[in-house]
C-alpha cells in the first residue's frame, strides 16, 4: 500500500542527491545545472504526491508552472553557458573570476 | 496478485531506478553520460507519477523534459569542447563535505517525515475519477478557470525566455562578411558599370617591345 510518506521520502532522497552533486561537482557548470533540474524534480515529486493524496488539483497546476519556468531557466542558463565558453574557452567555475567576487 | 502489492512493487522498482540514475548523474565522469542518466531519472520519475494517476504531468515531463530540455543539454554538452579531466579536480576533495551535508539534510528531513507519517495518509480514490473526468480534464478545468492569469504569465515567461536565449547567443562575427540589404536594393546600374569612350590605339608595336617593364608610363 503506497502512502504519502513513500513519495515524500523519495523526494527528500532526490533533493539530497542534488545537494551532494552541487558540492562535489563544483567545477562543472553543466553538472550544476543538472543538479538544479534534479532539485526541481524532487520538489515536483512532492507537489504531485500531495495533490494526489489530498485530492487537490492545485498541486498539479503548480507542477505545470514549475515545468514551464524550469524550461525557460534551462534555455537561458545554457545560452549563458555557450556565451561564457565562447568568450573564455572554459566552463570551469574557478576560471570565471572577472567580476572579482 | 493483489493490486496494491503490485503497486508497491512498482513503486520500489521505479524509485530504485530513479535514485540510482540520480546518483550516476552526479558521479559519472563523462558529462554526456551524466545527461543520459538524467534522462533515465526523468523517465522513471514520470513512471512514478503515472503510478499515482498524474498521467498528464507524467507525459508532459517526458515530452517537455526528455524531449526538449535534455536534448538541449545534449546539444550544448556535445557542442562545447570541454576538458573533462580539469573539471573533475576537487571531486575527491569535496566528496566528504558533500556527503556529510547531504546525509545530515536527509536525516533531518526523514525525521520530520517520520513524525508526520504517524498519522499516515493512505491513498484514497483518484479525485479526478471521483469527479467523473480524466486527469487531463481535471487539470485543465482548474488551469483555464482559476489559474488563467498565471497560465498566461507562464506563456509570457516562456516567450521572454526564448527571446533572451536568442539575444544572448546571437552575434556578429568580426571576420565574416555581410551584405547590407538596404544598400544592395538602393544601388543603380551606373554605380556598377562605367562606360568609357576612348580612341583605338594604333602603335601596338611599342606595347609588344620586350623591355616594356623598364619603360615609364606612356604619355
Amino acid at each position: 500500500m503506497i502512502t504519502l510518506s513513500h513519495y515524500i521520502v523519495l523526494g527528500a532522497v532526490l533533493f539530497c542527491i542534488a545537494v551532494a552533486g552541487m558540492f562535489i561537482n563544483r567545477k562543472n557548470v553543466i553538472v550544476l545545472l543538472m543538479s538544479i533540474e534534479l532539485m526541481l524534480l524532487a520538489v515536483n515529486m512532492n507537489f504531485v504526491a500531495f495533490s494526489r493524496f489530498l485530492g487537490d488539483v492545485s498541486g498539479q497546476v503548480f507542477v505545470f508552472f514549475i515545468l514551464t519556468v524550469a524550461a525557460a531557466e534551462a534555455a537561458i542558463g545554457l545560452a549563458i553557458l555557450v556565451l561564457l565558453f565562447r568568450n573564455r574557452s572554459t566552463i570551469n567555475i574557478a576560471d570565471i573570476d572577472s567580476m572579482k567576487g | 496478485m493483489n493490486p496494491q502489492l503490485l503497486q508497491l512493487i512498482c513503486f520500489y522498482a521505479f524509485g530504485f531506478v530513479t535514485v540510482a540514475a540520480a546518483l550516476s548523474v552526479i558521479t559519472l565522469k563523462n558529462t554526456v553520460h551524466a545527461v543520459l542518466a538524467l534522462v533515465l531519472t526523468f523517465f522513471s520519475a514520470a513512471c512514478l507519477w503515472m503510478l499515482i494517476d498524474a498521467e498528464f504531468l507524467a507525459l508532459a515531463l517526458i515530452v517537455v523534459y526528455v524531449g526538449a530540455v535534455m536534448v538541449l543539454f545534449l546539444f550544448v554538452v556535445m557542442m562545447l569542447d570541454i576538458d573533462q579531466e580539469r573539471l573533475r579536480e576537487g571531486f575527491v576533495k569535496f566528496l566528504p563535505v558533500g556527503l556529510i551535508v547531504a546525509a545530515a539534510m536527509l536525516a533531518e528531513m526523514l525525521g520530520l517525515i517520520g513524525v508526520r507519517a504517524l498519522h499516515a495518509h493512505v491513498m484514497g480514490a483518484d479525485p479526478a475519477a471521483v469527479a467523473g473526468v480524466s486527469n487531463t480534464e481535471w487539470l485543465g478545468m482548474a488551469l483555464y478557470t482559476r489559474y488563467l492569469l498565471p497560465f498566461e504569465v507562464a506563456a509570457l515567461i516562456l516567450t521572454v525566455g526564448v527571446v533572451a536565449a536568442v539575444a544572448l547567443t546571437l552575434r556578429q562575427r568580426a571576420d565574416a562578411r555581410y551584405e547590407t540589404a538596404a544598400q544592395q536594393v538602393k544601388v543603380n546600374a551606373r554605380d556598377r558599370v562605367r562606360i568609357v569612350k576612348m580612341d583605338a590605339v594604333l602603335d601596338y608595336e611599342t606595347k609588344d617591345s620586350p623591355d616594356h617593364s623598364s619603360q615609364g608610363p606612356q604619355p
